[in-house]
């Protein structure tokens, strides 16, 4: 087990280091001087010698990715020069909106999606079941601006039930930074809900073919035990799977979603800091939304010795 | 009890001697059928977009601003004449026909989203290719696949736009590079597999040249969950663009696209709700269209595929 642990540890870090080589290049790939780029439209020419000084940009790009790797161990993304602090204080302040917004909407999506799913594969084939799989396409068809702007037009504007955008810090209050959060989450789970409730309904409909399922009906269980306790819990490590795939729509998503509502988070400080033009803040929000993808799909690979008892590592 | 019915029983018997063809069986879905015809509209729609009743879409006129969908008013053309038009579905903020620029917006949408599901094949079934044919290039290239897959897509998309600034090619490529690496991975884990079939071995023992193996041997028995692939992307692709520019990170804003549309519409959205809600149900019409075709095309060409979602 702790071997295992150790050993899926370390095959994260190629994924991160890949993913940071990336991020770096990125900006190299642009063209023109990275350092008159980093410093931003506003910079004068020392601002920008310093810049080039200080990140190596003179000596050769293996050195100058060895410089920029060693600031990212440290913790250090750079300076914004658009916002005039560092990047990682930037991230700090940004967090919690989205940190909110993205909990929230998969704790909506999983609490809708899986009941759907396992109705969908108990009742296969029934109007319910494709009911479920149009609505399933149709969610990741709507874009999800497209069903922000219709939710807030009919909740918030017609019936005037929500307020139409903004955000409540949690300190202020559970009440007021629920009833900010609550259309987000709902508008931004709907692709969530389509995902997960197709992998659901066709892992449990697998596990439901098995002959645990007709024993335990012949023991005479009841049929929600069966489908909760049997076929559910032998269906979990495909939803747990597709739950920590689906981190990586969910964080496109939230840059759409921050935008529409006025949410002052991180989503919405990646598109500010690609309208600025702010290369550091870019690289950084990236890289974060990246190691926190990974990590969390890490995680979801060991969770897999909990859900699933016959794994073992 | 009566005499079995014998015709039905031929006709089952032949059903089985003779399986259908993956082609008959594609233009026997519904879902191919439904996906193809709306497809079919809009190329047309985006083709004769100038015959539809449309004015130019940058053509405005300062008198007929902010009109309600079917509002009759002028508009200045490209000579300074001003002309008697009806604006269907209302106008913006400039004066601008919607109706018009709707129509128009189609032409982008569509050319985005096949370019970028063409470029993410071409270079993905390059890549894959080689991937699985070359085997001292694959664990570079597949941990390079997993870093591109670890960063979100629309995140990579809008970091290359910014970095390059806006163009149409520009958005194709910055759309088709985040769509690379699954048809990467598809065209590596398939040539893996077809590569230990007889007919290969046989042509490996025959002496045929290893490209001639890869294009005529391996590629055309890649072709089915390829085209799955590239419909997928393609409807992701169109979604991206119109994010891209509704975020205004995509392409410039006198380009009428439906992302760039809605931009635009959303400040007065409480006062036209109209501006935000024709582009956005002719996105969402468009990439649904798209997802039925591509989910007919995988539960007929690529049964394996299909069981597995």
């Amino acid at each position: 087990m702790y071997a295992f642990l150790a050993r899926r540890l370390l095959a994260t870090i190629p994924v991160l280091l890949v993913v940071a080589v990336l991020v770096f290049l990125m900006l190299r790939l642009t063209p023109g001087d990275p350092a008159a780029i980093l410093a931003g439209d506003a910079a004068n020419t020392e601002q920008i010698a310093q810049i080039r000084a200080n990140l190596g940009l003179d000596r050769p790009i293996v050195v100058q990715f060895g410089i920029w790797a060693g600031n990212l161990l440290a913790g250090d993304l750079g300076e914004s020069f658009y916002y005039k602090q560092k990047v990682t204080a930037l991230i700090g302040q940004r967090l919690e909106p989205t940190l909110s917004l993205a909990t929230l909407t998969i704790v909506i999506a999983v609490l809708v999606s899986v009941p759907l799913g396992v109705i969908a594969a108990w009742r296969f084939g029934s109007a319910f079941d494709r009911g479920l799989m149009a609505f399933s396409v149709m969610g990741f068809s709507i874009p999800v601006f497209v069903l922000a702007y219709i939710l807030i037009w009919f909740v918030s504007l017609k019936l005037g039930l929500l307020p139409v955008q903004g955000y409540q810090r949690f300190a202020e209050g559970i009440g007021p930074w629920l009833r900010h959060l609550l259309l987000p989450s709902i508008t931004l789970s709907v692709i969530y809900v389509a995902l997960i409730a197709r992998v659901t309904r066709a892992s449990v409909l697998d596990s439901l073919g098995e002959d645990y399922i007709r024993t335990a009906r012949a023991k005479g269980l009841p049929e929600l035990r069966v489908l909760v306790r049997h076929a559910l819990a032998n269906a979990a490590v495909p939803i747990v799977t597709v739950i920590g795939i689906g981190i990586a729509l969910l964080i496109g998503g939230v840059v759409v979603t921050e935008s529409v509502y006025a949410i002052p988070g991180l989503g919405r400080l990646t598109v500010d800091a690609v309208l600025a033009r702010d290369f550091p803040t870019i690289q950084g929000v990236i890289l974060f939304f990246s190691f926190v993808y990974v990590l969390i799909n890490l995680a979801v690979d060991l969770s897999y010795v909990f859900l699933d008892p016959r794994i073992r590592y | 009890m009566s005499a079995p019915n014998y015709e039905a029983l031929s006709v089952e018997a032949a059903a089985v001697v003779r399986q259908q063809t993956a082609w008959e069986r594609v233009r026997a879905s519904a879902s191919v059928r439904f996906g193809a015809i709306a497809l079919a509209v809009l190329i047309g729609i985006a083709i004769a977009a100038p015959w539809l009743g449309t004015v130019d879409p940058a053509l405005f006129d300062a008198g007929s601003r902010d009109l309600l969908p079917g509002k009759s008013g002028e508009i200045t053309t490209l000579e300074g004449e001003t002309v008697q038009h009806t604006f269907l579905l209302g106008s913006d903020s400039f004066g601008r026909d919607i109706y018009s620029r709707v129509i128009y917006g189609t032409r982008i949408s569509l050319a985005v989203g096949v370019g970028a599901a063409t470029l993410s094949l071409i270079l993905g079934v390059l890549l894959g290719l080689t991937s699985g044919y070359v085997r001292w290039l694959d664990g570079v290239l597949m941990r390079v696949m997993d870093g591109v897959m670890a960063i979100p897509a629309i995140l990579i998309a809008i970091a290359l736009v910014a970095a390059w600034r806006g163009g149409l090619l520009t958005v194709i490529v910055a759309i088709a590079v985040p769509e690379i690496p699954r048809v990467t991975r598809l065209v590596r884990a398939l040539v893996l597999t077809i590569r230990e079939e007889p007919y290969v071995e046989a042509a490996i023992a025959l002496g045929t040249p290893t490209r001639k193996i890869m294009f005529s041997h391996i590629l055309p028995n890649t072709a089915a969950p390829l085209i799955v692939q590239a419909t997928f992307n393609c409807a992701s692709a169109i979604l991206v663009e119109a994010i891209l520019s509704f975020l205004g990170v995509g392409l410039p804003p006198d380009i009428p696209t439906w992302g760039n549309i809605m931009a635009e519409g959303r400040v007065q959205f409480v006062e036209y709700p109209h501006n935000v809600f024709f582009p956005g149900i002719f996105l969402a019409l468009t990439v649904l269209a798209v997802n039925i075709l591509g989910d007919g095309l995988r539960d007929t060409l690529d049964p394996k595929m299909a069981k597995r979602v």
